[in-house]
């Protein structure tokens, strides 16, 4: 695929990896936030080909990780009511609540539907006006746009059989929570590019002088990743602490003004807890209230939900990047991805499920 | 984060008084929102992601940047280096 | 087989597998446990093989002797939705498919039974043409259909069209063919690119729908077979990668060998608008289905001269070594990047799912 098959290049690669190992003077740690980009990581294994001093921590950039489990709950909950169309991204069908999944309520006859767009989800429900579609509305800045509009469309529409349940979180304050944490050892930032095309790069220069780290914006290609890397180990080695854009071609400074219009109209900031981080303040989206009658949280009032995280699960390590998933007694004993505790394990993003998948040759070596 | 795509813009339409596009990903074309890019024209590239269009691609940046990598390339060849020469080898054991 | 039940664990019991666990076990049953993967291999050997008795060595056919003939049997169902797709339809797979469990133990294939689930008020247009195709497939394939069944179910209660075949072939002598043969050192091939029929499918699903050219590959692959052994090589494995993909194919010999499996992924080939379908959705194509290819482990004295007879067979145009047999690593699918680094090439554990990140 055009401007994608270019950006993994191996002869490339080669290069990026070469000048990596020329600079590189000391080790070094640097989190990759996104979870696009610890799945490329592994994937392609660019960690092993990194000089050994170099450490990737791969950060809680998964939403598929970080929503709540009250959220994940409530969606098991709403998605059993036979009134219910329960439209989901397929990251989010195995992700376990307390005590089961959304591929469990399917098996027991709830109307589960994996939807690639919110948009198909509003079209089932103008397809199906004597249902209640409900769309499980989770993602970072980069998906946010697209649940913006599809709200904002039902409202136009007046499609009123149509809610959205949301749980979109924020980077630029997980990053300052993973500074704040006093085991913290990021010593530099590969920012999440597709958020940055939304939102553009004005965010970063802030968190960059306060806790002086370098912040590279950073696209997902193993070109790509392995040039983040390059540009952050450039300025470790030379004791600067800059935001630098090396994903200019999606990313411009100023980001998507229209999409960020939107997002302004229709989300409002709100205090969000991160599953196994724990709530960060002002850190994720919820309904503005104007469109507070397409809140699937309120037009299902949702019993109280107790939830029951595994007592094994140290998911939050894995995602604060203070524990490796092989360092978890659990990782691959009782946690599996075939029966995965805590998210980390299910996402395809995960840290423990790439672990996981890809890394077993090695973990098992040692 | 997320998967997003680069892809190229072949159709516009209106949907709903929604911007529509159909937009090719070298062969496999999809219906994509184009509302948050209501200035692309046919022919432009944008990033595609759960089917709306989030940003355009910079065909210039993109091209520049693969130029650059090259040239990264080309201060090793002068100089030489055991690293690359490494990695060279082990392609070519594959 | 459960993912992560390495070496160092005992084995699960049938009460400790069914006893629910805090998060996942489920006491019903799931799409994943259809998917081929590695919820499907538990279903079958914690709760079925236990019912049933010992069956030997599990693989796609089973090759019995009925007095001094070897027979191989199979059996398959075919729930593919929708009905029909770009390629082909439920009456291809219902043929190609059995016929192929069967080519995998080397065999001949000579008759297939058709069985019919069909949910009240389908068209019986749509039949008609199910009938159709699958009648086509048959003749094509050379195998005659001997006998069937007819069952209605109330609507509802199930899907338009589900069809079973099962099928009957002729193993010759000295053709032993099944997945615990691999040996170290053996070379694996494939006949041709992956990920056409699961794209095909995919692109055709409500809610995913997209446009391609993709067409399912689905082919009866006997005659190729039959090439490949006319060679007098000792083909050692043969295994069709439906669903799973390639990745569960690899596995499953890899498990029953006890041996590694070690690819090149630049070697694999996948048709590009197979790999931009697979971009767009979040899928990898090791893991789509194939319903026209077969995966090959030859001893390497065999291997040239089958790679060159399944290049100029026309259902093995597209063939390519692949990888190897080694005894590093048993029982794990090891592939090497793009950039030279190495990663697992997991089972799959249900059904792959697009995704979003």
């Amino acid at each position: 695929m055009k401007y994608l098959d270019e950006f993994a290049d191996p002869d490339l690669a080669a290069r990026l990896l070469e000048r990596i190992h020329a600079v590189t003077t000391r080790p070094w740690a640097i989190m990759e936030v996104c979870g696009g980009q610890t799945h490329s990581i592994i994937r392609h294994g660019i960690d092993q080909l990194l000089p050994a001093g170099i450490e990737m921590i791969h950060g809680p950039g998964c939403p598929v990780c970080v929503t709540p489990l009250e959220v994940i709950d409530k969606a098991l909950e709403i998605a059993a009511r036979p009134d219910v169309i329960f439209c989901s991204f397929g990251d989010m069908l195995r992700v376990p609540g307390s005590d089961r999944d959304l591929f469990r309520v399917k098996s027991e006859g709830g109307d589960v539907r994996v939807v690639y767009s919110p948009l198909d989800a509003l079209t089932l429900a103008r397809e199906n006006p004597d249902r209640e579609v409900v769309f499980f509305g989770i993602g970072f800045e980069t998906t946010a746009p697209a649940n913006a509009m599809t709200v904002y469309q039902a409202r136009r529409l007046g499609v009123r059989n149509f809610s959205l349940l949301v749980s979109h979180v924020l980077v630029p304050p997980a990053i300052a929570a993973i500074m704040e944490s006093p085991s913290c050892r990021v010593q530099a930032f590969l920012g999440a590019g597709h958020v940055c095309s939304v939102m553009g790069t004005a965010e970063y220069p802030p968190l960059a002088q306060r806790y002086r780290v370098p912040i590279v914006v950073t696209g997902f290609e193993p070109l790509d990743i392995l040039e983040g890397i390059r540009r952050a180990v450039v300025q470790l080695e030379a004791g600067r602490y800059e935001v630098e854009n090396a994903y200019r071609r999606a990313v411009p400074a100023e980001g998507n003004p229209a999409a960020k219009a939107m997002l302004e109209e229709v989300f409002e900031v709100t205090d969000r807890a991160w599953r196994g981080i724990g709530v960060i303040p002002r850190s994720g989206w919820r309904l503005a209230p104007a469109f507070a009658d397409f809140d699937a949280e309120r037009r299902f009032a949702v019993q109280d939900i107790h939830t029951a995280e595994s007592s094994i699960c140290r998911s939050g390590e894995v995602l604060q990047g203070l524990l490796k998933p092989h360092e978890c007694a659990a990782f691959g004993r009782e946690c599996t991805p075939r029966n995965p505790l805590g998210a980390t394990m299910v996402s395809s993003e995960g840290a423990c499920a790439a672990y996981h998948r890809y890394r077993r040759l090695e973990l098992t070596r040692v | 984060m997320c998967l997003a795509v680069p892809g190229r813009v072949v159709g516009l339409e209106e949907r709903h008084d929604t911007l529509m596009a159909e937009v090719d990903f070298g062969g496999v074309r999809k219906d994509v929102c184009l509302q948050y890019l209501p200035d692309v024209g046919i022919g432009d590239y944008v990033i595609v992601h759960v089917g709306f269009a989030i940003q355009r691609l910079d065909e210039r940046s993109a091209l520049e940047s693969l130029a650059e990598f090259e040239r990264l390339g080309l201060m090793q060849e002068e100089f030489g280096d055991p690293f690359a020469a490494a990695v060279r080898q082990m392609e070519e054991e594959l | 087989m459960s993912e992560g039940n390495g070496r160092n664990e005992a084995p699960v019991d049938l009460a400790a597998w069914s006893c629910p666990l805090p998060l996942r076990d489920s006491p019903t049953v799931v799409m994943g446990h259809g998917g081929g993967g590695a919820l499907s291999a538990e279903l079958v050997e914690h709760l079925f093989l236990p019912a049933f008795g010992p069956v030997g060595e599990l693989r796609d056919s089973a090759v019995v002797d009925v007095g001094t003939a070897r027979v191989a049997f199979s059996t398959d169902s075919y729930v593919v939705r929708p009905l029909f797709f770009p390629g082909g339809s439920i009456g291809d797979l219902a043929v190609n498919g059995t016929v192929n469990d069967l080519a995998m133990s080397g065999a001949q294939p000579l008759y297939l039974s058709t069985a019919f689930i069909l949910e009240e008020g389908t068209a019986l247009a749509d039949l008609g043409r199910v009938a159709e195709a699958l009648g086509a497939a048959a003749r094509a394939a050379g195998v005659r259909l001997v006998t069937g069944d007819t069952k209605v179910v109330d609507a509802g209660h199930g899907d338009g069209v589900y069809v079973n075949t099962a099928g009957l072939g002729l193993v010759g002598p000295g053709v032993d063919i099944r997945p615990g043969r691999a040996r170290p050192g053996d070379v694996v091939l494939v006949s041709g690119d992956l990920g056409r029929h699961g794209v095909a499918v995919l692109s055709c699903r409500e809610g995913l729908e997209f446009g391609t050219a993709v067409e399912s590959d689905t082919a009866p692959l006997h005659g190729l077979v039959a090439a490949m052994l006319d060679t007098g090589a000792d083909v050692h494995v043969l295994r069709d990668p439906t669903r799973g993909g390639l990745a569960a194919s690899l596995n499953e010999i890899a498990t029953t060998a006890g041996v590694g499996i070690e690819i090149v992924e630049r070697q694999v080939p996948v048709p590009p608008e197979v790999a931009d379908a697979c971009a767009i959705l979040g899928l990898d194509p090791f893991y789509v289905a194939n319903e026209g290819r077969l995966v090959a482990v030859v001893p390497p004295v065999d291997a040239d001269r089958v790679l060159a007879v399944m290049r100029g067979h026309p259902h093995g145009s597209g063939a390519a070594v692949i990888g190897r047999v080694t005894e590093e690593h048993p029982a794990m699918v090891v592939a090497r990047t793009g950039l030279g680094a190495t990663r697992v090439v997991d089972l799959p554990v249900g059904e792959q799912l697009p995704r979003i990140c």
